[in-house]
């Protein structure tokens, strides 16, 4: 079991409060992803959960118990670093091993949780070695092998993978999701990298300033942003946005648009603009076109045949355009 | 590009670095030699001590008069053991302070640091009238606790240093995976710091070594270490330098030798985060 309730739970240092008063539910077995621009208090909400900060006002339950006098261990809950933060002068063994000494169980069954760990996160070969002798993507590993042996009501993972590069970032990425799926257990996972958290999650939980701006499962918020920093955060590349005199024609203060959603004619269309630079990717092009109402970036076909200076017209899909009034909420 | 030194002027480089060490050793070297020679050639003109008559003579003398064995022990004891009560006191507190620092944190630091130059002989008299009512007077344990508190700030020091390099996560693991506090530090936090505790207790043992002002005024016959055993060889009976060297030689060897071969923790010790 593994449900965890935040109730008016708020966070200052001195007089700076870095969260005001939030509330959220996390399900038993669901992938949650906190995301936001750094600074936005999600690694600080995950490091309150874990007990690592204390509360300064309201309540944390973990399995309906009140959690707050709690000290990190005793909430059940196992943390994935993103230094690794592996203990340097043991073995990869004695690294899983530890939560499971500190906990006294007896040598036998640590060594089977121990192995069955190794066995699950393919480290069975590196048991003996040091931290210092492994890659980024085995520390990371043993980091969250370290986790699973200590069966935690929920994995708390802090940024696991902006320390790899990309291509093992995709599938370490990869990796835990199908953990998950083994598991079936909550994970709660922050990160500033909506791709992450739109490949991974089963909800997501969107942070600006602390504040929680949406919560919703990734389609939820690609289609019905709530406001234009969920819709400007969501997605890649971002979405375009055209205030004035274009707005006000659809009723609205600024209206949003996605790259994927606008169509690129050379003859005839809504908005007339001329390509600034064009990314050839194989799969997709991703269009730069200087308009009367800004930049606008498209994603055309892989094989568009567009170079810089050319002129093109734009058309949005008018069924998935956003408005937005003065205030920025979606209308 | 590596920046080019041409062979002239790493010559004057080297002969001046020798020249400096030269002289930085030369106190230590004139005692040894002095230490060889009769009463009578030690006092003689530099170039006539170098070339008269080498002798063990002052060796006998100093092993026949006094204990050397004992002062010795007395001083591994004092050393060890004041520095060794100062790491198990200095490790919380550079805990503390290195990863829950509080507004006052650089304050208590800086304190500290302070009374590392107040002169001792400032508190001497208080120091030695609580020792004669606790009967500490010439005792080891007195020694090893007055020594423990002096060097105990620049241990404290030290330590905070190191302790402040060990990124704070993994103590946050250890938390989180169920250290305890003490657990904590004894799993995770000394194994990590073990280099730079060395050091620390390596600088310590010789500073407490070589320290002379309180083991010279709070012990006599028993406690006294090997300080003690080179200043019998002073005043009382006239200045007899070739015993005094003697004696001397005697008590810096064990250190000297304990330094030549912890040279390396030494100077990584000294320099320690000097540079990430």
């Amino acid at each position: 079991m593994g449900q965890i309730t935040l109730k008016g739970v708020r966070k200052a240092f001195g007089d700076v409060e870095v969260i005001p008063p939030l509330d959220l539910e996390i399900n038993d077995g669901e992938f949650v992803v906190f995301v936001g621009p750094s600074g936005c208090g999600k690694s600080t909400l995950l490091r309150l959960i874990a007990g690592l900060e204390d509360v300064s006002g309201g309540e944390i339950e973990i399995n309906g118990q009140p959690s707050a006098e709690l000290p990190p261990a005793k909430r059940g809950l196992a943390m994935v670093f993103q230094s690794y933060a592996l203990y340097p002068h043991m073995s990869v063994r004695k690294n899983i091993a530890f939560p499971l000494k500190m906990a006294k169980l007896d040598q036998a069954a640590a060594k089977e949780k121990v192995d069955n760990a190794a066995r699950i996160l393919n480290l069975t070969d590196y048991l003996d070695r040091r931290p210092g002798q492994l890659s980024g993507g085995q520390r990371q590993r043993v980091a969250i092998g370290r986790a699973i042996v200590r069966e935690p009501a929920a994995f708390l993972f802090d940024e696991p993978l902006s320390n790899l590069d990309a291509a093992l970032r995709v599938n370490m990425r990869l990796e835990i999701s199908e953990l998950h799926q083994k598991l079936k257990t909550t994970m709660v996972y922050v990160t500033h990298d909506q791709v992450e958290a739109m490949t991974m999650a089963d909800k997501i939980v969107v942070l600006q300033a602390g504040r929680i701006e949406q919560v919703g499962s990734p389609l939820e918020l690609y289609r019905t942003p709530r406001n234009k920093f969920v819709a400007g955060f969501i997605g890649s590349p971002k979405m375009n946005f055209i205030e004035g005199d274009e707005a006000a024609k659809y009723g609205a203060d600024s209206i949003g648009i996605r790259p994927e959603h606008i169509e690129v004619s050379t003859t005839e269309g809504a908005w007339k603009g001329t390509v600034g630079v064009s990314e050839h990717l194989g799969s997709d092009t991703f269009l730069h076109v200087d308009t009367e109402y800004g930049l606008i970036n498209v994603r055309g076909g892989g094989e568009i045949g567009l170079h810089s200076g050319d002129t093109v017209y734009l058309t949005p899909d008018l069924s998935q355009l956003h408005k937005f009034d003065a205030q920025g909420q979606a209308i | 590009m590596a920046r080019k030194i041409s062979n002239r002027r790493r010559v004057i480089m080297t002969v001046i670095a020798w020249a400096l060490a030269f002289v930085i050793f030369f106190p230590i070297l004139w005692t040894i030699i002095l230490s060889f020679k009769t009463e009578g050639n030690a006092i003689k003109a530099p170039w006539d001590v170098l070339t008269s008559a080498w002798t063990f003579d002052s060796y006998h003398v100093v092993q026949e008069r006094s204990n050397y064995f004992r002062h010795f022990m007395n001083s591994v004891v004092i050393s060890f053991g004041s520095t060794l009560l100062a790491l198990v006191i200095a490790i919380p507190s550079a805990w503390a302070m290195a990863f829950v620092p509080g507004k006052r944190t650089k304050d208590v630091l800086m304190w500290m640091l302070s009374t590392k130059m107040m002169p001792a002989v400032g508190v001497l008299v208080p120091i030695y009238l609580m020792f004669r009512d606790w009967g500490l007077l010439d005792t080891r344990t007195g020694l090893v606790i007055v020594l423990c508190l002096m060097n105990l700030p620049i241990v404290i020091w030290m330590l905070f240093t190191y302790f402040k390099e060990i990124p704070k996560d993994i103590l946050e693991a250890a938390r989180m995976d169920g250290a305890t506090l003490g657990g904590e530090i004894l799993y995770v936090l000394t194994p990590m710091a073990v280099p730079g505790i060395a050091s620390t207790l390596l600088l310590n043992v010789i500073l407490a070594w070589n320290e002379a002002f309180w083991t010279l005024n709070l012990t006599a016959a028993k406690a006294a270490p090997l300080t003690a055993f080179i200043a019998a060889y002073s005043s009382p009976e006239g200045l007899f330098y070739a015993k005094l060297s003697a004696a001397s030689t005697l008590a810096i060897a064990p250190i000297l030798i304990l330094g030549w071969f912890s040279q390396k923790q030494l100077v990584r010790g000294l320099t320690f985060g000097a540079v990430k």
